[in-house]
């Protein structure tokens, strides 16, 4: 199509305020976090002697260290699941969440060659910056799936239901990774406590333990880490263990305030990117 | 629909504020922000007054339309060159445009020294507005302009700053913008690839697209541009034919150099030791004349030790005439050892003609890193005089420099 027989027209004013997310720019834009994605992605590996093996030594020293402290020394239960087998489900997940919430933290900083020269909307950067974590993830479930022949276990049809609660941890890693790259953009201190944030979070979300260890009382507190739900939901999909619907539902309504709260709260900051970086 | 035809531009009434302090320190930082509840100074920001980077800006542009931009540094320039690349927002006013934009703001944006070029070239055109089938198919047009066919494939970071620049600036224009801004990106690259980007803009113009140039290369400008606007302090001072704006802003430049070197504010760099004095002389402090003597001695605020100090002559429409490095020593060289607060170029002969020059120069400390960095510095004048005994006369289509040269028979 020529573009110049139908001009795309733009108006500049001042922005005050919040504004919704011009998903209609976003997707105009798609090519940029396409590649964006792909450079990422492309760029994490380039130059290392193990390659895309990384993406499957993480989760599986994570496990190693896990079975050991949880298992052979705490001795904790795992629903009856050999116990590898069932921190690895929670473990790839989670893993997703902590790389793209970190990363996102960091990527209006690292991209602030782009954001300062050129424009174009400023969350295809921390979109970007999550997608770039998916082939991890994917040949984390590849493992996965290994792990399922080697211990010769065979999900339930409930298995059909992980692709639902992968979506709610990919909500909740844009959520928490938005909100994360914005405020880090305008207060570096972020920056400096988010790793070590994310360090104590994976003791607070039920990786190496069944969240049925929590007392009671907590549970509903608990729940408001939305990793919780997501994880709990995956559990019960590979494993049929039970789900309790009240912290389902609590970490779902945290995910969807962190995504809804998060587009807000970037658009308030976006508008000064150029200026704060 | 109230639109502007493509490539035209409706420019009315944009300002841009800034709080003053460090630069686009414009929000209260995190002490502020947590303490805002408690404080009983609810107006914090008249402490901090406000500072108008730009003020009122109204101008059109036409399609097919070359505006020059000139102006200082700090001026206004870039932020006005942001506003309407849409990087940062106007605090009031309002654009209207049509057609894509082109932005050289720098060029080779967005590029990553780990990928190759051709992946760069994908990832730049993205994001410079191209889509995935469009940039595969000027592909070889781009690589063709930029002359790096042999190294495509090559990660960027092993190439020339040549070669990085070359590319970028292919990529930029093969867009196809129906405006395009260029800041400076010209004045880059050797002088073959600087012709061919001139061409290529030129050619851009002949096909109907808007062009706007920010450039201190006034040659440059006045070749270039059908229409120039200078903006002074945040405003449109002028607006009109290029050689009577040229003027305009060297007239105005003089005015400004009058201002005491210590005050002056359009400068970069840490800022640690500052230029704060140039003399500029002939003979026993006279007047230079063309091809006798000329000492250059400059004063730094503190006595800094191995301070080193480039400075370049320009003519009087910007171009560079000749530098002085102490980057690049002699063994006539007698450099002070210890802490110096003073620093000295003698030449010998100054083979200029007659004319007006001016000075930038640049302060690096020992580090590498730049202290102090004046485009303009100052100006002088060079008066006519004897050169081999030869008397030289001032005709710009001459040339800058002369040489002791003797004719003969055979």
């Amino acid at each position: 199509m020529d573009s110049r027989s139908h001009p795309e027209q733009f108006v500049i004013t001042p922005r005050h305020g919040w504004r919704s997310v011009d998903l209609a720019e976003l997707w105009r834009y798609r090519d940029v976090i396409y590649f964006l994605v792909w450079r990422d992605f492309k760029v994490r590996y380039r130059q290392t002697l193990l390659g895309a093996a990384w993406a499957a030594i993480q989760p599986l020293l994570t496990v190693a260290i896990f079975t050991f402290l949880f298992s052979r020394l705490a001795g904790l239960s795992s629903d009856g699941v050999p116990y590898p087998l069932f921190a690895l489900a929670a473990f790839i997940p989670w893993g997703f969440f902590s790389a793209g919430a970190g990363n996102a933290t960091n990527c209006m900083n690292t991209n602030q060659d782009l954001v300062k020269r050129i424009y174009f909307p400023r969350l295809a950067i921390p979109l970007a910056t999550i997608l770039s974590g998916l082939p991890d993830l994917l040949v984390g479930l590849g493992l996965l799936a290994g792990f399922f022949l080697y211990y010769g276990v065979t999900p339930g049809p409930a298995a059909l239901l992980l692709p639902l609660f992968l979506l709610q941890g990919f909500i909740a890693t844009v959520g928490f990774g938005i909100i994360l790259a914005a405020a880090n953009a305008r207060f570096r201190d972020v920056g400096h406590a988010v790793p070590f944030l994310l360090q104590v979070a994976l003791l607070a979300t039920p990786v190496g333990y069944a969240s049925s260890v929590i007392p009671e009382p907590w549970r509903l507190l608990y729940a408001l880490n939305p990793m919780v739900g997501v994880i709990d939901g995956v559990r019960m999909a590979l494993f049929g263990a039970p789900l309790a619907l009240d912290t389902a539902l609590v970490s779902l309504a945290t995910t969807l305030v962190a995504l809804v709260g998060g587009t807000i709260y970037f658009s308030t900051i976006e508008r000064n990117l150029a200026d704060i970086l | 629909m109230s639109g502007v035809p493509a490539g035209a531009m409706k420019v009315r009434g944009i300002a841009k504020r800034y709080r003053t302090g460090k630069p686009g320190d414009m929000l209260p930082d995190l002490r502020e922000t947590l303490m805002a509840p408690f404080s009983r100074r609810r107006g914090k920001d008249e402490d901090r007054p406000p500072f108008w980077a730009l003020r009122d800006i109204n101008f059109d542009v036409q399609p097919g339309e070359i505006l020059g931009i000139l102006g200082r540094n700090g001026a206004g320039k870039s932020t006005l060159l942001k506003i309407l690349s849409r990087i940062v927002h106007p605090t009031a006013g309002r654009i209207d445009m049509a057609g894509r934009l082109g932005c050289l703001l720098e060029v080779g944006t967005g590029f990553h020294r780990e990928l190759t070029g051709r992946e760069n070239v994908y990832l730049n055109g993205a994001i410079l507005g191209m889509s995935r089938r469009e940039i595969g198919s000027k592909l070889d047009a781009i690589v063709d302009f930029a002359g790096i066919a042999d190294f495509i494939d090559t990660p960027v970071k092993h190439y020339s700053s040549g070669m990085y620049l070359r590319l970028g600036f292919a990529v930029a224009v093969h867009v196809e913008p129906e405006i395009l801004i260029i800041d400076e990106v010209l004045t880059v690259g050797d002088a073959a690839f600087q012709a061919k980007c001139i061409r290529k803009v030129e050619e851009l113009v002949k096909d109907g697209r808007t062009v706007l140039i920010v450039s201190h290369q006034l040659a440059l400008v006045q070749k270039l541009c059908s229409r120039t606007i200078m903006i002074q302090d945040g405003v449109i001072v002028a607006d009109g034919r290029p050689d009577a704006i040229i003027g305009d802003y060297l007239s105005a430049l003089d005015r400004h150099l009058d201002v005491d070197l210590r005050l002056r504010t359009d400068r970069r760099g840490r800022g640690n030791v500052r230029l704060t004095g140039i003399q500029i002389s002939g003979e026993d402090g006279a007047s230079i004349v063309a091809g006798g003597p000329a000492l250059f001695a400059f004063e730094v605020s503190s006595a800094v030790a191995a301070l080193d100090c480039v400075f370049t002559i320009h003519d009087s429409l910007g171009e560079p005439v000749c530098s002085f490095d102490t980057t690049n020593p002699a063994p006539v060289d007698e450099l002070p050892r210890g802490p110096s607060r003073s620093l000295q170029c003698r030449v010998p002969a100054l083979n200029l003609r007659p004319g007006r020059y001016s000075i930038g120069i640049m302060l690096m400390a020992p580090d590498g890193d730049t202290e102090d960095d004046l485009e303009i510095a100052c100006t002088f004048e060079v008066l006519s005089g004897f050169i081999g005994g030869r008397e030289i006369i001032s005709d710009p289509s001459y040339g800058r420099v002369e040489f002791p040269h003797r004719w003969t028979a055979a």
